[in-house]
């Protein structure tokens, strides 16, 4: 299956900035479905990291409170050009992504 | 006798780096207890250890003074403040305060943004974790339509 990450990154000397969007229906668990009036169980990213050259550069936890296909930019020190950067998640239910980009 | 206690101070020392492993590994674990608090000062207790504060005015926190629509709030957290350990995003009050945590490596930025969701008018309180000491900055985000029921 296609990643379902979208990342761009841009470096500025050696600090690169990321921006980074995931699909994901971040469900909190207390929204009603319209159709059947029952609600639809909580399906949410809990936890997503950002890895350059198999460095851990970030790691975020995420609640329920995280909005809809969650946005995040971050910086970091360190990058160069060509770095491989990668991405990937988990949710409550287990499911995973990941994407692997260059910088 | 003193060969037993050599060895007995041997194994407590094997049995302290045993003990310490899973503790790193730990570290890393999603904060179940943390985001699964109903109030805001527990949410702190499970995350950081403790409620106090230090009000700082080296943290820029910016949300939009009015949110439209509480499903999709912006987020931007900056500091000057060094060493940063962790930044957290607490909303007082909805139905579970702790939106997100950032573990930050050295060599990460202080400065992150995401979008959150709200379930009604509250504060913000941006929370950033340095070598010395816990540190915050709130501010009042009204909104107009919540985002947590749908």
């Amino acid at each position: 299956m296609a990643s379902k990450i979208k990342i761009k990154t841009k470096l500025t000397g050696d600090v690169a900035e990321v921006k980074s969007l995931m699909l994901h229906p971040m469900e909190t668990g207390a929204r009603e479905d319209p159709d059947t009036a029952e609600l639809v169980p909580a399906h949410h990213i809990t936890q997503l990291t950002f890895a350059n050259n198999g460095e851990i550069v970030m790691v975020a936890n995420f609640s329920t409170a995280v909005a809809k296909n969650p946005y995040l930019a971050f910086k970091f020190k360190g990058a160069r050009a060509g770095d491989t950067m990668m991405v990937s998640w988990v949710d409550n239910l287990g499911a995973t992504d990941e994407l692997e980009t260059t910088l | 006798m003193q060969l037993g206690r050599r060895l007995i101070l041997q194994g407590s020392l094997a049995f302290a780096a045993l003990a310490a492993l899973p503790r790193a590994a730990f570290a890393a674990a999603w904060p179940k207890k943390a985001f699964g608090s109903t109030a805001a000062q527990q949410a702190m207790i499970e995350l950081l250890g403790k409620v106090q504060t230090t009000i700082s005015h080296q943290i820029a926190l910016r949300v939009p003074e009015i949110a439209e629509n509480g499903a999709v709030v912006p987020v931007t957290i900056s500091t000057t403040l060094e060493n940063v350990e962790s930044i957290s995003i607490v909303v007082e009050k909805n139905p579970r305060p702790l939106a997100a945590t950032f573990d930050m490596p050295p060599g990460t930025l202080p400065d992150i943004s995401c979008r959150i969701k709200m379930g009604e008018t509250s504060d913000v309180m941006a929370v950033v974790k340095t070598d010395a000491g816990i540190f915050s900055t709130s501010k009042k985000v009204k909104v107009t339509i919540g985002g947590c029921f749908g």
